[in-house]
């Protein structure tokens, strides 16, 4: 592909911006306060656009499209379901214990709460995580490039060969993450965050539009997609009956309650965006003012998968010679073949030629896009690769520079110290994250079992969180135990069941075989439902038979013993409660609609 | 705090914008079988910038506010 000037003078003009933004907040920026927390002083508003914004990376985009494009409307369960009632709930109850404990990261939160080992496990496994994700996240972008062949005339008018699209989007990607980081921390991360997401919304809008147009509206829509596409709930009472292959319980139970607590509840990540707001009532207002935009944007992501699938093919769809059958045929519309290193179309073992569903979105913007908006389009693309790995890179800094090396490495230094500590952490978890974007190139199987590992490491965590927050007798060796029982419980699970059609290995069954799952999804819902229920009963036997705390030390950090926070003085549409249930019967509403 | 974002917001789609609704006026319209006949360069050009505009103006008018 090649593009023209117009969309390449769009990307320059972003990057000038990208930049700018760095430079300029640079001068506001004198504390580690500043640099780590945004200097406490964000409003609500832009708190919460960066919150899904720092979500809203590379997985998020393409991925979600992709799984629109392989399931239908049923991927709305990541939102619907997995997102925003979360995302309600860390709002209106966890924010108060994050925001008024004075804590500056998750992590803290847990010292102040429980202990020093359980911080210890927390920061490490975190810190560790979110490097490799953004070495992923780097990886992603610089293979997608490289499909699109985006960087080989420029590559082809330096004199460069065209191997090196490569290396160069890694390179360039991370210069540019590491200069507006470095230069402005939290702040400026957070600004760019709040630009990509109108890039995002201005990039993503025209596509869909027209994509809608083309195909006659949403009812010209439903009757070119393949069955089953149209609805998000029906098919779901059992495992074979909807293109996801799991059941509603194992979906609500361990998307919706689980994974999805886990992530927007715990996750620093996100957590972090909150805890910039310059009140209380603002971090609170921080999660439900994301949660409005989060609530439809499914119709631009996850659209763009359905239209892309919808659509006629543009030639014969891939078959094969031998054993074609009517079963080997997949509705395809324009996501192409995935293609093996010699270019023959990938086959599964039934002989169903595999879709390459990741490019749905590019091959979509190719389709619809002219010279111009295609520029734009692309623009919003790089910018979510870029604010996904930014917000990484932001949460490391901070865990490291608090609660790794300020509490073990060297405690006591001066504010200056640790500001200086905070940029140099941005520089070599940013150096570390090229490295794992590069041992994902060499190691496929590699950055799979990590992934796999921090999903033992994750699974359980909500449940910590939970009983710490809401019941005062929990104690740090009960959540330390619960965690660790937690994790094994997850690894132990996934070691004995394994998807129907996958073989014994990093997909499971490394240990035996115990029971098999209709779909990946299926198990990794139940492998998170299993580790949580384990943590949640470990810690509370565990918490039963240690000594508790003195109530006095447990003080705004334990629901029972906090005084509410006063919001009389507030409108009704700043308070939590009443935006949060707003939020929710909206919610509700969708998933009725679409049904 | 500063900066306020809706400055830099404003400024960014404002010239992005601009840039679209510049091309879509020279541009060969033959670009135009893609998105179904219509400019969209135009079109959409115009509502960022109106975006643009919208965001600068909220943007200044804060800041000219006494600040409390």
């Amino acid at each position: 592909m090649t593009l023209s000037a117009i969309d390449w003078a769009i990307m320059l003009v972003y990057l000038v911006f990208v930049l700018g933004i760095g430079v300029v907040v640079k001068r506001h920026t004198r504390s580690s306060e500043d640099f780590f927390l945004a200097g406490r002083a964000l409003p609500a508003w832009v708190c919460g656009l960066a919150f899904i914004s720092a979500n809203l990376g590379a997985q998020e985009v393409i991925g979600m499209a992709a799984s629109g494009a392989k399931y239908g409307i049923a991927t709305s369960h990541f939102y619907w379901v997995g997102a925003i009632p979360a995302m309600v709930f860390v709002g209106v109850f966890m924010m108060p214990f994050y925001y008024g404990s004075r804590a500056r990261s998750v992590p803290e939160y847990l010292r102040l709460r429980f202990d020093e080992k359980t911080r210890a496990l927390n920061a490490v496994s975190f810190a560790v995580m979110t490097v490799f994700s953004s070495g992923v996240s780097m990886y992603a972008m610089a293979k997608l490039l490289q499909t699109l062949k985006l960087l080989d005339s420029p590559l082809a008018a330096l004199g460069l060969p065209a191997a090196w699209a490569f290396h160069l989007s890694i390179l360039a990607s991370a210069c540019i993450v590491l200069a507006y980081t470095f230069l402005g921390g939290l702040t400026s991360a957070i600004y760019n965050e709040v630009l990509q997401f109108f890039l995002i919304v201005a990039g993503f809008l025209p596509l869909v539009l027209l994509g809608l147009a083309d195909v006659g509206g949403w009812s010209g829509l439903k009757a070119r997609l393949p069955d089953g596409f149209a609805h998000s709930w029906q098919g779901m009472g059992s495992a074979s009956t909807n293109p996801m292959g799991v059941e509603w319980f194992g979906m609500v139970m361990g998307l919706g309650f689980v994974l999805s607590f886990g992530y927007w509840c715990t996750d620093f990540l996100v957590v972090q965006r909150a805890m910039a707001a310059h009140s209380i009532s603002a971090a609170r207002r921080t999660p439900l003012i994301a949660a409005l935009p989060k609530m439809v944007f499914p119709f631009l992501v996850i659209l763009p998968g359905l239209l892309a699938v919808a659509l006629p093919a543009p030639s014969a769809p891939p078959t094969l010679q031998a054993g074609d059958s009517a079963s080997a045929r997949v509705q395809s519309g324009i996501v192409p073949p995935k293609l093996d290193e010699s270019g023959r179309p990938v086959v599964d073992k039934n002989g169903k030629v595999q879709l390459d569903y990741d490019l749905a979105i590019p091959q979509m913007l190719l389709h619809y896009l002219p010279p111009g908006l295609l520029g734009l389009g692309l623009t919003a693309l790089l910018a979510s690769f870029m604010s996904g790995m930014a917000g990484n890179v932001t949460a490391f800094n901070t865990v490291w520079t608090y609660d790794i090396y300020q509490s073990y490495i060297r405690p006591q230094a001066s504010d200056e110290h640790y500001l200086w500590m905070g940029r140099m952490a941005t520089v070599f978890g940013i150096g570390l994250s090229v490295l794992a974007a590069y041992v994902a190139t060499r190691f496929n199987n590699i950055m799979d079992m990590l992934q796999l590992v921090f999903a033992f490491v994750n699974a359980p965590v909500f449940a910590t969180f939970l009983l710490g927050m809401f019941w005062k007798r929990a104690t740090g060796h009960g959540a330390f135990t619960g965690l660790v029982a937690g994790t094994l419980a997850a690894a132990l699970h996934h070691g004995l069941t394994l998807p129907s059609g996958a073989e014994a290995g990093v997909k499971g069954g490394w240990l035996g075989m115990l029971e098999s799952y209709p779909s990946e999804m299926a198990q990794n819902f139940w492998t998170a439902i299993l580790a949580w229920s384990v943590c949640f009963a470990v810690t509370i036997v565990v918490s039963l038979i240690t000594a508790p705390r003195a109530e006095s030390e447990l003080v705004g950090l334990v629901y029972s013993l906090t005084q509410r926070p006063a919001e009389d003085d507030l409108p009704w549409f700043e308070r939590p409660a009443p935006l949060g249930g707003i939020v929710l019967a909206l919610t509700l509403m969708l998933n009725v609609v679409f049904w | 705090m500063g900066l306020d974002i809706r400055l830099p917001i404003g400024l960014m789609f404002g010239v992005l914008g601009a840039m679209l609704v510049a091309y879509g006026l020279v541009a060969d319209p033959a670009i135009y079988q893609r998105s179904l006949g219509l400019n969209v360069n135009l079109g959409w050009g115009l509502a960022l910038l109106a975006f643009g505009g919208a965001m600068f103006h909220f943007g200044r008018r804060a800041g000219k506010a006494p600040t409390t």
